[in-house]
């Protein structure tokens, strides 16, 4: 099933508490300005890496390494924006 | 019936392989088949915890070190999902399984054994392989080095890589990178959320428990068991 826009960003807060185990209630309150990267401590880049596959697997999109940098993780807004830019591929 | 846990081994290639039990006495025995790699570790007392429910309820199961996992004197370099998948069914026997469970990485290698089959949360090799990938890559980023996908997949063609702390021979990256569950007789598959509530401790960078998802696979696992097989 095509995931449609708004389910995008529900989807990347189930990430959030699924893969990093950050409490649900600190996810629901996160909006696009919400830092992420070097805010939340769980997120090393080590989790950055099943982060990713879970992604892939989840919204069904295929993510070139190449593509990643620092900026994509930098915020709630960002990380999201990048999984929508990545469905309409 | 004894809640404490029992020690058997079974043999495989020359190696006696460490196998954790409870309930040695029980008619039903489930042969658990762990989930792979960095995975095993982080689901490992959720599972233990499940399997000292099943014991109380008088079922007996047995959770098995893999040849070059966990306490296995074996290489793991020469492991391949297709030498587990003959461990899996040999043990089995060795061990008077009555019932095959598994998890996440364990379903790729759990269908040799003609036996009812329980999975929860399957995955694709490939998925597993991909995650581990990043994992090398972003360690070597933070340690200063550059290294590509590309590069590595090409370096596993002729000898061990070492993958999030394990070292994989080509064998076992080549069937990773293609090998999914394979459908077989007698199975029943739970997702998690929907059949079994609890979190995904296999994605979770620090190993954790959840002692809720502990008791509703064990009483899940009783009810199916109880259904079929034995």
């Amino acid at each position: 099933m095509p995931f449609v826009p708004d389910s995008v960003e529900t989807t990347i807060r189930e990430l959030l508490v699924d893969v990093l185990g950050v409490a649900p209630a600190t996810v629901a309150a996160m909006t696009d300005d919400t830092p992420l990267f070097g805010a939340l401590p769980e997120l090393d880049s080590m989790a950055v890496a099943g982060l990713l596959t879970e992604m892939e697997d989840r919204l069904e999109i295929m993510i070139d390494d190449d593509d990643i940098d620092g900026d994509l993780f930098e915020s709630f807004g960002s990380l999201v924006a990048f999984a929508k830019a990545k469905i309409k591929e | 019936m004894s809640l404490r846990p029992e020690f058997r081994t079974y043999h495989f290639a020359g190696h006696d392989e460490h196998v954790l039990c409870f309930g040695t006495a029980s008619n039903r025995q489930l042969l658990i088949v762990p989930p792979l790699f960095d995975e095993m570790n982080r689901c490992r007392r959720m599972l233990v915890q499940a399997m000292r429910e099943l014991a109380g309820r008088d079922v007996g199961c047995m959770l098995l070190d893999l040849p070059g996992c966990n306490e296995s004197h074996a290489a793991l370099e020469v492991q391949s999902l297709s030498t587990w998948r003959a461990v899996v069914a040999d043990a089995g026997e060795q061990l008077g399984a009555t019932h095959i469970v598994s998890l996440r990485g364990g379903t790729l290698i759990d269908a040799g054994t003609g036996l009812p089959l329980w999975r929860l949360a399957p995955v694709k090799g490939a998925s597993l392989l991909k995650t581990m990938i990043r994992t090398r890559i972003a360690g070597d980023k933070e340690a200063g080095r550059s290294t590509s996908e590309t590069e590595l997949l090409a370096a596993a063609q002729s000898g061990p890589i070492e993958l999030a702390g394990n070292r994989l021979g080509p064998a076992m990256v080549a069937e990773l990178a293609s090998t999914e569950p394979q459908d077989t007789a007698q199975l029943v598959v739970r997702a998690l959320g929907q059949d079994i509530s609890g979190s995904p401790l296999w994605l979770r960078a620090e190993p954790q428990d959840d002692a809720a998802m502990s008791a509703a696979v064990a009483a899940d696992l009783d009810q199916w068991s109880a259904s079929c097989g034995g």
